[in-house]
């Protein structure tokens, strides 16, 4: 395999909760705790996560929003704890971030021409304003706008618009990494269609790679190359789209993929049908010991609350962190054969094992 | 169907002043359910759903809302001629509701027991004249209903503020306090869409036993297709404040025939996988201007002469699917 483009190594991330006159610190948010997880040239990796989850700080971590508490980012290599000050700015090209609400993103009392040339500015791109006037130009036609949108405000914009114009700005320094953090939920589904049609197409034209960040499953399942599930902090299953949504093996995973609203019955054949249907997510500040979600788990057993699962190969890049995995793996295989010696294919595991 | 619905919404415009002029919000909107039935309306944003469900609700205030035409009945009663003390006991005997986030539904300052007692209290006073009930009974009652709802610890949950519970927590809250004087509908706007999915699963499996068991009738008001598609039996799409299709759940995530039900359905993304669509071209047009004929037609892409001068009246495409577009008037026309 080639050298990955981004590569994160153990990150962890705590937030102190103080308290009290003085302030002392009392307890930690561990927002991010050991996630490691690489991003191929070119590759859509998808972190899937319900809120609380932690995929936002993995997000604001890598675009050096915030410092990690601990472990490694590399980026085409280099170690970004080792930025300097020098650096740091040709770091800020090449990694663009998107954010989920283009109404907070963007700044209301600035045309969006002036949103557009801030970057320019910032980084010395384009000499004269003419010259950054005739780029705005052109990131306005990359996010298939019209440049008479130049001089309005983000209040007369909509949704989607906004979204286009917070993309055009990631875009203005001619990023080769975007960190997509929830970009289209706050919109319909009719402008989410067109907007992740045109993050595939700016993906293929500009020689794009995306680390896209949502809770939705049916999106990540469509768009993304190979995604890690995340759960209070920590990451429990990874692997490539056939892997998570064909042969899942976490719990927590077959939970997610059972508990989302599908509109046909195709779907519905791709669903677990065992999930745990009980209990709420837990506070990150004081996550349940061993496994976080043994308290949730249909098929958890005493060392679950004790010891931290290590991850296991159930396949070929499919990591599983759960101390039954191989046990589910091979019973999610022997269903698989099951359903096909029966020649229905309508049990838990669509039939057929995908390119191994 | 007249006879047994319970809510009856008939060609019911909604218009709005606005500085641009009259905006027509709703234009000819006829939807029903009937008792025990579960409705689902959808639609994207600004299509109009809040304010055909506000205007059910009786709490849309003319000024500035005008209702030029239509009529809205509720169990056989006119909830847009109705006097306001009038509307209030139809309300409470037939209708309650479920908020979007319950986070804002719910008063921060008072604790959970004080705003359920309220609604229990109002229930004895004005639905059913049952008089003054005494602070143990009414308590029991609370407490009931938030066992009903599978809260743990109902008596602790009572003495604690809204901020205290988790978002599932508050909307199992609200759910009990909707349920407890036994509506006849329950209007549910969005009511799981400020969940993790997960959650939310966990409330739309409470909220579908529950109403079933009491043979409540379920309006869902949601822009969820999976939701609606997992929750109901009926639906209707709305799109620019007309109803475009309606038909059973089935037939209509099956076999969409409206071209923006069509767009809408194949702009979701979906599990299996497959590319998503294009979406639908052009954007929703104000409301001031709106198209004339078709509301839809300038984003058709199966448009014809005729959609842009009249309005498409329903017709009827199979035993119990309607649909709102001249490519199903007479054979294709």
């Amino acid at each position: 395999m080639s050298e990955p483009v981004l590569k994160v190594e153990n990150l962890v991330k705590y937030f102190p909760v103080r308290s009290g006159l003085l302030h002392k610190i009392v307890a930690h948010v561990k927002a991010v705790d050991k996630v490691s997880f690489d991003v191929q040239k070119g590759e859509i990796f998808g972190l899937i996560g319900e809120s609380g989850s932690g995929k936002s700080t993995v997000a604001k971590t890598i675009v050096q929003i915030y410092n990690p508490t601990s472990g490694m980012i590399y980026f085409n290599g280099q170690n970004l704890s080792k930025l300097t000050k020098q650096t740091i700015g040709r770091f800020r090209r090449e990694v663009q971030m998107v954010f989920q609400d283009p109404k907070s993103s963007l700044n209301p009392r600035r045309s969006v021409m002036s949103i557009l040339e801030d970057p320019l500015i910032i980084h010395g791109i384009g000499k004269s304003r003419v010259e950054r006037k005739r780029i705005i130009h052109t990131l306005l036609g990359q996010v298939e706008m019209s440049s008479r949108y130049m001089y309005k405000y983000p209040s007369a914009l909509s949704g989607g618009e906004r979204q286009r114009i917070a993309i055009a700005r990631a875009l203005a320094v001619n990023p080769s990494f975007l960190v997509l953090d929830e970009p289209t939920s706050a919109l319909d589904v009719s402008v989410q269609a067109k907007l992740i049609n045109l993050f595939l197409r700016l993906k293929k034209e500009l020689a794009l790679s995306y680390l896209f960040i949502t809770h939705n499953l049916s999106l990540v399942r469509t768009i993304a190359a190979r995604a890690g599930v995340m759960y209070l902090g920590k990451i429990y299953e990874l692997g490539t789209m056939e892997m998570l949504f064909g042969h899942p093996v976490h719990p927590y995973t077959k939970t997610l993929i059972a508990a989302t609203p599908v509109v046909s019955k195709e779907e519905e054949r791709v669903k677990p049908r065992e999930m745990s249907k009980e209990g709420e997510i837990p506070s990150p500040v004081n996550p349940p010991g061993g496994c976080a979600f043994h308290p949730r788990c249909s098929v958890a057993e005493s060392r679950c609350s004790q010891e931290l699962p290590s991850p296991v190969k159930v396949g070929p890049g499919h990591l599983v962190w759960c101390h039954r995995a191989e046990e589910l793996a091979a019973r999610a295989e022997e269903l698989v054969a099951l359903t096909q010696i029966n020649g229905e294919s309508r049990r838990t595991q669509p039939g057929g094992r995908v390119n191994t | 169907m007249e006879e047994r619905a319970i809510l009856d919404i008939r060609d019911l415009h909604v218009w709005f002043h606005v500085y641009e002029g009259v905006s027509r919000v709703l234009d000819g909107v006829s939807l029903y359910v009937r008792g025990g039935e579960h409705v689902g309306l959808v639609g994207e944003t600004g299509c109009g759903k809040t304010v055909a469900m506000k205007t059910a609700m009786g709490i849309l205030r003319s000024p500035p809302a005008l209702f030029p035409q239509g009529q809205v009945l509720l169990a056989g009663r006119d909830v847009l001629k109705a006097a306001p003390i009038e509307l209030l006991r139809m309300k409470g005997k037939t209708i309650s509701m479920i908020f979007q986030d319950p986070l804002t539904a719910l008063n921060p300052v008072f604790t959970v027991g004080q705003q359920i007692i309220d609604v229990i209290r109002f229930g004895h006073r004005w639905i059913r004249d049952d008089g003054a009930l005494t602070k143990t009974k009414v308590r029991g009652i609370a407490m009931e209903a938030l066992t009903s709802v599978q809260l743990p610890d109902p008596r602790r949950i009572l003495s604690l503020y809204p901020l205290e519970l988790s978002g599932g927590m508050r909307q199992r809250v609200l759910i009990a306090m909707a349920l407890v004087n036994r509506p006849r509908l329950l209007i549910a706007d969005e009511p799981g869409s400020a969940l993790d999915v997960t959650i939310q699963a966990q409330i739309l499996s409470l909220l579908k036993s529950l109403v079933k068991e009491a043979g409540i009738a379920v309006l869902l008001i949601t822009h969820d297709l999976g939701v609606v598609r997992e929750t109901v039996e009926r639906v209707y799409i709305m799109y620019a404040g007309r109803v475009v299709e309606e038909g059973p759940t089935v037939e209509i995530f099956d076999d969409p025939k409206h071209p923006y039900t069509q767009g809408l359905l194949s702009s979701v993304p979906r599990l299996t996988g497959e590319a998503l669509a294009e979406g639908i071209p052009g954007t929703l047009s104000d409301y001031t201007e709106a198209p004339s004929g078709c509301r839809f037609h300038p984003r058709c892409p199966q448009a014809m002469e005729k959609c842009a001068q009249q309005k498409p009246p329903m017709v009827k495409v199979s035993t119990k699917q309607h649909v709102a577009c001249y490519l199903y008037h007479g054979g294709g026309g």
